[in-house]
């Protein structure tokens, strides 16, 4: 008798997940898909002229037509490139795009059964996310870390001058605002005194106020919001931190040898990047689901609004990234290396101390806000 | 000779300053994107959208008639001599007295002007003499293949019914 030997709710969980990551590659993709459109489209609206309007009603079907002609593509690998590391950069760059998504909580959960959905409850909830690591943060900065693996590889696998000056651009840029944001996540990790994600967002929502705009340390949240921002930015090689493809000195940089389907992979990853880095910011700093609080809503209403509050924020987070690229000029290489060591990073160090210091005198918060 | 010297901007004493500064520069920049991004886009959606053209447009040729139908070309070939582009080609003919096509003494038998090589300087209006040649306000000659860019006189001679009408729509110089 092997049937009965089967635990069905480790086989419902099992494909629970699997529907679950499913889903969320694929809504990751279209976001990528549209995100394009809608840069091409705002970027021409603040140029004063319309972006892509002639595939489809708006130029709605524009990223298809991209992705056919992409796909199409001649896909050339240059005669000296190392061929096996050139196929398979574009695979690492995106791959950890796509897979940090299953630690990021869009909403809390909700009860299905009678019970709360508090850690240790035993109450079968619908959750909105893949996994609830107790370490979630530093799995989705060790994944993040692991996509720069892919342009490094690309540029030296390429055999070309300019994409190995993009690739070691990418590492050097990649390592030096890691720093600064990790020191940043330390911040709210301190304040929320758990590195689960889940977590994090409860404890703002428990508080009543994201971290970004909370004052009980002394707005050491804020600061490192503005930190995390900026080096969020420059990690997902975004203008006007975008040194490692410098269209300007460097042809393409890491992605010059790369065409159809390789190429569009790493134009995956820059923008699969974009929604990560924005969603991490929004569940460490402004409060995941806020203002959909279980306290607030109740868990099965709050369940449903939060991640349309996600959402709204994410939208904003992406529309934010396409201002600065509008508006901005790239920085100097060595203006970008002083800026992170010389001022994110003793920022986001002050800071970190600052706010140690006033979680382990006031383990509460400052008064009078608490 | 004098030699302009580059010297960079003084260090400012106030590095606090300096960074709100910064990110007051920042602030204006986006506030400028901002604000077009509500302005109407100012490009013009060509093909349902047609452009004005000014009054002297130079666009593709066009022969004249007179009133009475006959051709003003006489078949001088001073347009294809005027032509830097040497896009025009006229064969001149005996003008037959018992059926005149022109109201000269020759008229052009053939006429034809190669639209690839053409630059629309409207040297060729300017040289005939009979005011024959005319630069019409029409530009859109996109074709696909070279033979067809080649433009003769049946093309570009007026219909007979619209004879003698003094075309609002083409270059005339002076």
């Amino acid at each position: 008798m092997i049937s009965a030997a089967i635990n069905w709710n480790i086989v419902l969980a099992v494909v629970t997940a699997f529907i679950k990551a499913f889903v969320i590659v694929n809504v990751l993709l279209v976001i990528f898909a549209y995100m394009t459109l809608t840069e091409r489209k705002v970027m021409g609206r603040m140029q004063v002229r319309y972006g892509p309007n002639r595939v489809g009603p708006f130029g709605l079907l524009q990223p298809i037509a991209d992705g056919i002609k992409l796909a199409l593509k001649e896909d050339v690998t240059p005669s000296q490139a190392n061929v096996w590391v050139h196929t398979i950069a574009p695979i690492m760059a995106l791959v950890p795009a796509l897979i940090i998504f299953a630690v990021i909580p869009i909403g809390p959960s909700i009860p299905v059964e009678q019970g709360a959905c508090l850690p240790g409850s035993t109450a079968t909830c619908w959750t909105w996310y893949i996994a609830n690591v107790n370490v979630g943060y530093l799995y989705a900065t060790a994944i993040a870390s692991l996509g720069v693996y892919g342009i490094v590889l690309a540029g030296w696998a390429s055999n070309n001058k300019y994409s190995l000056l993009g690739g070691l651009r990418a590492s050097a840029q990649m390592l030096s605002y890691e720093l600064a944001q990790g020191l940043a996540a330390l911040t709210v990790v301190l304040m929320a005194g758990s590195i689960s994600l889940y977590e994090i967002v409860g404890q703002q929502n428990r508080s009543g106020l994201p971290f970004a705009i909370w004052p009980p340390f002394i707005f050491g949240g804020t600061v490192a919001f503005v930190v995390y921002l900026i080096a969020g930015v420059a990690e997902t090689n975004r203008a006007p931190f975008d040194l490692p493809e410098a269209e300007g000195e460097l042809g393409a940089g890491f992605h010059t040898e790369y065409s159809g389907f390789k190429w569009s992979m790493f134009f995956m990853a820059e923008y699969v990047n974009m929604v990560n880095v924005s969603a991490l910011a929004i569940v460490l700093f402004l409060g995941g689901w806020w203002p959909a609080s279980p306290y607030w809503f109740g868990p099965t209403l709050a369940g449903i609004l939060g991640p349309i509050f996600f959402i709204i924020k994410l939208a904003l987070f992406m529309f934010f990234f396409i201002w600065l690229r509008t508006t901005l000029p790239r920085l100097r290489f060595d203006r970008l290396m002083a800026l992170g060591w010389k001022v994110l990073f003793p920022v986001a160090l002050a800071n970190l101390v600052l706010t140690a210091i006033f979680v382990a005198l006031w383990p509460n918060g400052v008064w009078p806000f608490v | 000779m004098a030699f302009v010297e580059l010297t960079s901007p003084p260090l400012p004493s106030n590095r606090v300053s300096e960074t709100l500064g910064d990110f007051q520069a920042i602030a204006i920049g986006l506030g400028v994107t901002l604000k077009h991004l509500f302005q109407k886009p100012i490009t013009m959606q060509y093909p349902e959208e047609q452009p004005v053209l000014s009054g002297r447009h130079r666009g593709r040729h066009e022969l004249r008639r007179h009133e009475n139908g006959l051709e003003r070309c006489v078949g001088c070939e001073l347009c294809a001599l005027a032509c830097p582009a040497k896009a025009i080609y006229v064969e001149g003919a005996e003008n037959p007295p018992d059926n005149p096509i022109s109201i000269g003494e020759r008229y052009a038998k053939q006429w034809i002007v190669n639209m690839i090589r053409c630059i629309f300087c409207g040297f060729c209006v300017e040289a005939c003499p009979t005011e024959a040649v005319q630069l019409k306000r029409v530009f859109e000659l996109a074709d696909y293949t070279r033979q067809s860019m080649v433009y003769t006189k049946e093309m570009l001679l007026v219909p007979n019914d619209q004879r003698g009408l003094q075309p609002e729509d083409s270059w005339l110089p002076g």
